[in-house]
């Protein structure tokens, strides 16, 4: 297989407005990623399928990964009045989903080639493009993706939730899903059982 | 006063309007998830005209316990145990896919005895499948009883290698990171070459039984076909897709463990329909019969764990690794990804009998119902799998 720059350069010569970003993997350099930009992505897609050289005709594997928002404090030198002094500085990144695709050809018998598509952020700009009409693969496990991260998939024929039920409102693969208690009611609770029932039916004991 | 003379009296009825492509009207049928064609708690939402099916969209998920958020709270090891419930029906190779991803993302070594001890029960295990999944075809179509009843009985066997190895019969937890959990008891190996020289008479019965049988033939052949272009890019992979005449055995393109030291054939169909998958399940039997034997005869002698694997305190670099491997439902991939803590930051399985469905709706458009049934079975599901 080509390595990635060179395929990230033809790429780019091919696809009009196209921006990719080689992301690497320090655990398994043959895997490092592309990442692209969700605007051109399906048309990247098309590049990497309908390219004679290339033929990428099986997409193997699409998930989604959760980043949430991240504070770190990073410790700064800096030069204040001629003295140097130590200044700490909290940086936050904006969290954002991710979507990544696993690519291989069966013609050539080449691969992986890995796509990563990013969101916006976590809460109210959530799209990606969908792969779908390129890769009939992605239907079902983006579907997944759409239920259990909340990615939405613009140009998805059919996205519905497919694990959990319809009406089901979280999404439980993200970092910060809440668990709903699973309180079982007991007839007689006592000690931490009884804390917990107590939180369970607030207005129960109130009357009570 | 309701009478039924006034009832019938005042009764209009009605009819559909004229005009229309369909003269009557459409009938929804929600199969399952109880049902006994459907493998497991599995549904299909089907749309009949006549006896025609005319829209069918599978519903899963009955079986959803989030497998990959628990594993994400779980150690790496921990995990180990939970693959086994996937494919219940496959654990070994379930274990191995697991394991073969997680030394690439750390970069362990496997000692060469364990390898071979992984392609034994690997194929062993695929053996077992196949043959199951044949006599349950032939339970879908009606032969209630004697085929799978026979492959059952083949398949215990099987299970009873498994359990003097592991301890357990198919919730084997058997691999480690690094190799296997333990050597094969005394006198394992020679029962099993006494299984695998006894296993060719039982498949040539099967055979004789089955495989010209007109109504095996009459129920199968041409029912579901699929191009090698659709299946492609739909995804399908396994028995499944060789059946449509593609070349794409993992065994043979990634060539993990040691299976290039083997001599194998890959057969593929070229009809692609339910018949060319029952042929396909049957000749890889004999196939994997063939790897067995030369791998019992050439298994060499030494430790079956890695000295430097970690069982404790294990930590990979940050990193992410995808792996893959030829289970006998299809590509069976994980994609880890590791921040450097003690459990994955990310932990995901690529199912192939979820991913192999995606076309259940084309293959069924225009059958009756009764092919639908055939087609699913054809597909080999495991819903352990398909909900994780």
């Amino acid at each position: 297989m080509k390595s990635l720059a060179q395929l990230k350069s033809e790429i780019e010569a091919a696809v009009t407005g196209a921006r990719l970003e080689i992301l690497p993997n320090p655990a398994v350099p043959a895997q490092s990623s592309l990442r692209v930009d969700p605007a051109q992505a399906s048309a990247v897609a098309r590049f990497l399928r309908d390219t004679p050289q290339l033929q990428f005709d099986f997409c193997s594997n699409v998930t989604g990964v959760d980043w949430p928002e991240r504070t770190e404090k990073v410790k700064l030198k800096q030069v204040v009045d001629g003295a140097e002094q130590e200044i700490e500085e909290t940086r936050s990144s904006l969290g954002f989903l991710e979507v990544v695709y696993h690519l291989y050809s069966v013609a050539l018998k080449d691969g992986p080639l890995i796509l990563r598509q990013r969101t916006v952020n976590r809460s109210d700009d959530c799209r990606v493009a969908s792969l779908t009409p390129i890769w009939r693969s992605c239907e079902f496990q983006e579907r997944e993706v759409f239920d259990l991260f909340g990615v939405q998939f613009t140009d998805h024929p059919d996205l519905r939730r497919i694990l959990m039920w319809d009406g089901f409102v979280d999404h439980p693969m993200r970092k910060d899903y809440v668990e709903p208690d699973d309180y079982e009611y007991e007839p007689t609770p006592h000690d931490e059982v009884l804390e917990r029932a107590q939180q369970h039916y607030p207005t129960q004991e109130a009357s009570t | 006063m309701n009478l039924p003379a006034q009832r019938a009296a005042s009764f209009q009825p009605r009819y559909t309007p004229n005009g229309t492509e369909q003269d009557g009207e459409l009938l929804e049928i929600s199969l399952g998830p109880q049902h006994p064609s459907t493998h497991g708690v599995f549904r299909m939402d089907a749309t009949l005209d006549g006896e025609q099916v005319v829209k069918l969209k599978p519903v899963c998920g009955y079986l959803h316990r989030n497998h990959e958020k628990i594993a994400e709270g779980a150690s790496y090891l921990a995990a180990m145990p939970y693959t086994d419930r996937l494919d219940y029906f496959c654990s070994l190779t379930s274990n191995w896919a697991y394991a073969l991803t997680v030394e690439k993302l750390a970069g362990l070594a496997v000692p060469e005895r364990a390898e071979y001890l992984r392609i034994i029960t690997a194929e062993l295990t695929r053996v077992q499948n196949h043959a199951c999944v044949c006599g349950f075809l032939l339970q879908d179509m009606g032969a209630l009883g004697t085929p799978l009843m026979y492959a059952f009985r083949e398949r215990e066997k099987v299970l009873d290698l498994f359990e003097s190895l592991t301890g357990a019969r198919m919730m084997c937890n058997y691999l480690r990171f690094g190799g296997c959990r333990n050597d094969a008891p005394a006198g394992w190996l020679d029962a099993v070459s006494q299984l695998v020289a006894s296993f060719p008479q039982f498949l040539d019965e099967f055979e004789a039984l089955l495989t010209t049988n007109e109504i095996l033939l009459a129920r199968t052949q041409g029912i579901g076909p699929l191009t090698p272009e659709l299946a492609i890019n739909a995804g399908l992979t396994g028995p499944l897709l060789r059946a449509a005449g593609v070349n794409y055995d993992l065994r043979k393109v990634d060539r993990y463990g040691f299976y290039d030291r083997f001599e194998f054939r890959i057969p593929l169909g070229d009809h692609g329909d339910v018949y060319d998958r029952y042929m396909i399940r049957v000749l890889e039997m004999r196939e994997s019969l063939k790897i067995l034997e030369q791998a019992l005869k050439s298994i060499p002698t030494g430790p079956v764990m890695d000295p430097k694997a970690k069982l404790r305190g294990f930590r990979p670099k940050a990193g992410e690794a995808y792996g893959r491997l030829e289970s006998p439902k299809g590509e069976l991939g994980f994609y880890l990804i590791s921040d450097g803590g003690p459990n994955p930051y990310r932990y995901r399985i690529r199912p192939p009998s979820f991913i192999n469905l995606t076309l259940l709706e084309d293959m069924c458009l225009g059958r009756p119902l009764a092919d639908v049934v055939v087609i699913l079975g054809s597909i080999d599901i495991v819903m352990g799998e398909v909900d994780r």
